[in-house]
């Protein structure tokens, strides 16, 4: 799946401030919550982007700006060359019908009330020139063949379902609208192990089948490594690095990135005693109040003067072959390779 | 909004593993019962079915189905029309209960039974169009409020805050006062107005929840208008907190017609309520019990099944035990 | 695959450090049956479980949601919800005492004391109305009947030993104040609270980051290699349980499937539940390739397939499967397999 062709989502400089208040009346603005500060990539045409970063590193921010569901504060979101950022009513609508999400939870983001084919075939309520009426039944009983269930289910309410069926549910209410992207949210946290490698392989045959872009977003390294051409890195908002798989896995430049790989445990025993792992100290900062400079300084064992005074930023640095914002940026072998 | 992503994030994982120990069974059953051939049936159509196994539903239902039959076809029940001056002998007043007079009679002369039975559409149509007014109402309401949120949740919640603040029977009283002259719809009017407020709250509540899970992001992510979303996925998933209260608020409804009507201020008489009827009977209960007693009891088990089956109806929509 | 001599201790064989006496373990399930009154009918959530625990030692219970492996420790604390649970076969000796056959006030004496658990989502249970240093102090209280001084002091101390940064001063903050992973610490700190001699730990890290997640991992290692307490880590998570795990045993359906040498189950896996679960992970050499995955999809309680209750799902399935439920074979004198074709699946060969 070699990233190819044309850019299908471009973002930059995204910026999301969430205000911070007090008071139950008379609102007051007492600071903001910086979810996401200033994030830029692009998505080719067919390719797979991998987000990995630790809660509260604005991930499903991100997910939600790029969705257009959160008015971003700053910065552009282009899907196919349409801004959406500012984007309202007709144009915002037209724009969903080239990317939509798949949630996390599967429990949660089906209507309990709504039978399969319903929300299945809901897409097509909300956009009628996608679908003639007629035409509607058929193509949800596609869509749930293509997703691997049985198409006499569209009667069917969600709570009759295991987990993993409800995802795929979830996947064809997604790709209803023959999206040219995806958007994946922890796709796959929230199902049993047995079942993740069962929606993780759906996710790869959708892909090579339709030429879908996914963006996903997850906390599982492992899974984000099998399925992803790129992968980025965020921390309190921001992106810091940013490179191919291998890249990232195999020689990641960042020392958060370096905590994070060596931190993730292995499921091999063999040598478990000899494995060096970097444990990080402490929580991350409160993103309303993020450290001057580079934001992972205060539980970085490189940190010097200059990291609290001058923000590192995602550029290539000497001695790697991809971004990073980290001032002493230095590749650094530490995933076993499992 | 990281913060609040990362409860959520944690919740699922949550879900995941297994839970307290009365849920382990949840997670499986879900899934085993797709493979085989499960009927078709919705939330409703899964408390239907589970509310009809209830002993507890059925009593109550039954109970409620007599007592609707005595307000729509009094006839059926007795011979005797009490609306029919001719029917009260002075001279028989305050007899024991007999082959004739299964209560006895009043202090009028009138069949106590007659009475007790035509008493009981007063306070069912006082009962019923309270609830119908509250729960559309307080419903649309606290739909509105709920999610809209901003200034109109602001207000209609002050709003409501006030009327909470006015002891009802007091509320009531004064209300009806306005109108001098009590009949079913003043009743009506003075309940609604004070009990909307309760549905309200409710359904704002409801409201809230459904507004933020998932399913709704996933329909506003497809571009669902709000109309929509509110009708399609919110109203849907938030209406059967209120259909529980409303169940047990027509009981309350009926009781506080008869305590109104019984303080003089509500349905007045030639009109028969049982509130109205126990009133009457009261100065003189010690010599005749039976005029008071009956309509009290008759009161009382309606009252009471409109409760068991509010009950019945929330434990069969609670999805935590399902 | 037994050969090599693991450096930890084996199945029942005494540790020499803490001295036990005979060939009985520090804490033992047998033969443990857990069922459930529901509207639907009866769950049965455990059928026959049996492990047991020698003090240092770490048992890793590895399943997903429904194997039973929650209330199987839920058992052994004491703490199934009353009305609806119902242990109708099986023993849990503590110390060669039958937890089981105590009253309910000799119960609580272990609980808590003797046997102490840590839960997933520290949040709900950690009250929120009490201040941490409060809650921690209540365990010396309640249990040694310190003085309000002494415990409050004795909080601190132990607020330090789980590295809470600046315990004195965070003694009187309520549990929402802390993060995630500090909550956490404060679980593990009530939890050791009474140098109890069994900690078990159900899903401590799932509710948890990564990096958080291994600073907790690496607490528990350190308080039980301090303490020589026994710990029994119940999770999901086949990458922690290779990180800490001694043993490991293995559960589906309410039954052990698999328990062995935690080396012996990740090189050769004598369970096909085991070996898909292995086999499903996302490895680096399998990039770009579809993952391996098991089939199916768990089995309900309610309604559990006669025989093996994998067999729905099973690769190595064959008629009998269907029929006889297969006992725990023993292979070797450390693991065993819950499989009739045992011997195919450490082969490597598809039956």
């Amino acid at each position: 799946m070699a990233a190819t062709g044309e850019a299908v989502l471009e973002v930059r400089d995204l910026v999301k401030h969430f205000p911070l208040t007090e008071g139950a009346v008379f609102r007051k603005q007492v600071g903001v919550i910086r979810a996401v500060d200033g994030i830029s990539f692009d998505l080719r045409r067919g390719e797979t982007l991998g987000i990995v970063g630790e809660s509260g590193c604005g991930k499903s921010t991100l997910a939600k700006l790029l969705m257009g569901l959160e008015r971003p504060t700053g910065g552009s979101v282009r899907v196919c060359g349409r801004e959406i950022a500012d984007a309202k009513g007709a144009d915002l609508k037209r724009v969903r019908r080239t990317i939509q999400m798949v949630m996390q939870d599967p429990y949660t983001s089906l209507n309990p009330r709504m039978t399969v084919g319903d929300i299945i075939g809901e897409p097509y309520e909300i956009h009628p020139d996608a679908a003639p009426k007629g035409d509607r039944r058929r193509r949800v009983q596609a869509l749930l063949e293509l997703v691997g269930l049985n198409p006499d289910d569209v009667n069917r309410y969600p709570h009759q379902f295991s987990g993993g069926q409800r995802q795929r549910i979830g996947i064809a209410r997604g790709l209803a609208l023959q999206p040219q992207i995806l958007v994946c949210d922890e796709p796959v946290s929230a199902l049993d192990v047995s079942i993740q490698a069962q929606v993780i392989n759906l996710l790869a045959r959708l892909q090579r089948e339709l030429g879908l872009a996914y963006v996903f977003i997850a906390h599982d390294l492992s899974v984000v490594r099998h399925i992803s051409d790129r992968v980025g890195v965020m921390y309190l908002g921001k992106m810091i690095e940013l490179g191919r798989d291998a890249e990232i896995y195999g020689q990641p430049a960042h020392p958060y990135t370096q905590a994070l790989l060596s931190a993730a445990p292995v499921p091999d025993p063999d040598g478990r005693e000899r494995r060096g792992r970097i444990v990080l100290q402490g929580d991350p900062p409160s993103p309303a109040d993020p450290p001057s400079g580079c934001r992972f300084r205060t539980r970085c064992w490189k940190a010097q003067d200059i990291c609290a005074q001058q923000e590192p930023l995602l550029q290539l640095r000497p001695g790697t072959w991809h971004e990073s914002a980290c001032h002493f940026a230095q590749v650094h072998d530490v995933m076993p390779s499992f | 909004m990281s913060d609040t992503a990362a409860p959520r994030a944690r919740h699922a994982k949550h879900a995941r593993s297994s839970g307290p120990p009365s849920k382990p069974p949840a997670g499986p059953s879900r899934g085993g019962r797709a493979a085989r051939g499960a009927k078709p049936a919705g939330l409703w159509g899964d408390a239907w079915q589970d509310l009809r196994r209830r002993p507890l539903f059925i009593a109550s239902a039954v109970l409620i189905g007599v007592i609707l039959l005595m307000a729509v076809a009094p006839g059926l029940f007795t011979s005797v029309d009490p609306y029919d001056a001719a029917t009260c002998r002075l001279g028989d007043a305050r007899q024991a209960p007999s082959a004739l007079h299964w209560f006895g009679t009043d202090n009028q002369g009138c069949d106590t039974y007659a009475r007790t039975v035509y008493g009981a559409s007063n306070s069912l149509l006082v009962g019923l169009c309270t609830t119908v007014v509250t729960v559309v109402a307080g419903g649309l309401l606290g739909l509105v409020a709920g999610f809209r949120g901003g200034w109109p949740d602001a207000l209609l919640s002050r709003v409501t805050e006030v009327f909470f603040a006015i002891p009802s029977v007091l509320g009531a009283l004064l209300i009806l006062a306005v109108f001098r002259t009590g009949t079913v719809w003043t009743v009506t009017f003075a309940l609604a107005v004070l009990a909307w407020p309760m549905t309200f709250r409710i359904m704002r509540a409801a409201v809230i929840t459904a507004k933020s899970q998932d399913y709704v992001v996933a329909a506003r992510a497809l571009g669902a208008s709000n109309r929509r979303i509110m009708f399609r996925h919110i109203l849907p998933n938030s209406i059967a907190s209120v259909i529980v209260v409303a169940t047990i608020n027509l009981g309350v409804f009926i009781a506080a017609e008869a305590g109104l009507s019984f303080l003089g201020v509500g349905i007045q008489s030639p009109e028969i309520s049982w509130g109205l009827m126990i009133a009457d009977a009261r100065p003189r209960f010690l010599e005749a019990a039976s005029p008071l007693l009956f309509p009290a009891a008759f009161l009382s088990v309606t009252v009471l099944a409109f409760i068991m089956l509010g009950d019945a109806v929330r434990d069969a929509l609670d999805p935590k035990l399902r | 695959m037994n050969q090599s001599t693991p450096p930890f201790p084996a199945w029942g064989i005494p540790d020499p450090v803490r001295g036990v006496t005979g060939t009985e373990p520090l804490l033992a399930v047998d033969d443990l049956h857990v069922e459930f009154a529901t509207r639907q009918g009866t769950v049965k959530a455990v059928n026959g479980v049996s492990y047991s625990l020698n003090p240092g030692e770490t048992l890793a219970v590895l399943g997903e949601s429904g194997s039973g492996k929650s209330v199987t420790a839920q058992a052994i604390m004491g703490i199934l919800d009353a009305p609806q649970a119902r242990i109708p076969r099986g023993r849990i000796r503590f110390r060669g005492t039958d937890l089981l056959r105590l009253k309910e006030d000799a119960r609580a004496q272990v609980r808590g004391r003797r046997i102490a658990m840590v839960f997933q989502d520290a949040l709900s249970a950690l009250n929120p109305v009490f201040t941490v240093g409060s809650q921690i102090a209540e365990m010396f209280r309640v249990h040694q009947g310190m003085s309000r001084r002494d415990a409050e002091a004795r909080a601190v101390e132990l607020m330090d030993r789980v590295r809470i940064p600046g315990a004195r001063q965070r003694l009187h903050d309520y549990p929402h104040q802390f993060s995630g992973g500090m909550r956490q610490r404060i679980m593990i700190a009530m939890a050791i609270a009474l140098d109890p001699e069994v900690l078990i730990a159900d899903e401590p890290t799932t509710a948890l980051d990564v990096t958080v997640q291994a600073q907790i991992m690496e607490l528990l290692a350190e308080v039980q290699r301090d303490s020589g307490m026994g710990m029994i880590l119940i999770t999901h998570d086949l990458g922690v349980v290779a990180d800490v795990a001694d043993k490991i045993v293995v559960m589906y359906g309410g039954r052990i499937v698999e328990n062995a040498l935690v080396h012996d189950v990740y090189r050769t896996p004598a369970h096909p539940y085991t070996k898909g679960l292995l086999e499903s992970i996302p490895r680096v050499d399998r990039k770009g390739r579809e993952l391996y995955a098991i089939s199916g999809t768990p089995p309900n309680l309610l309604d559990m397939p006669p025989g093996c209750a994998f067999a729905p799902r099973c690769p190595y399935r064959q008629d009998n499967c269907t029929t006889e439920a297969p006992p725990l074979y023993r292979i070797g004198s450390t693991r065993g397999s819950a499989c009739h074709y045992w011997r195919e699946v450490l082969d490597g060969s598809h039956g």
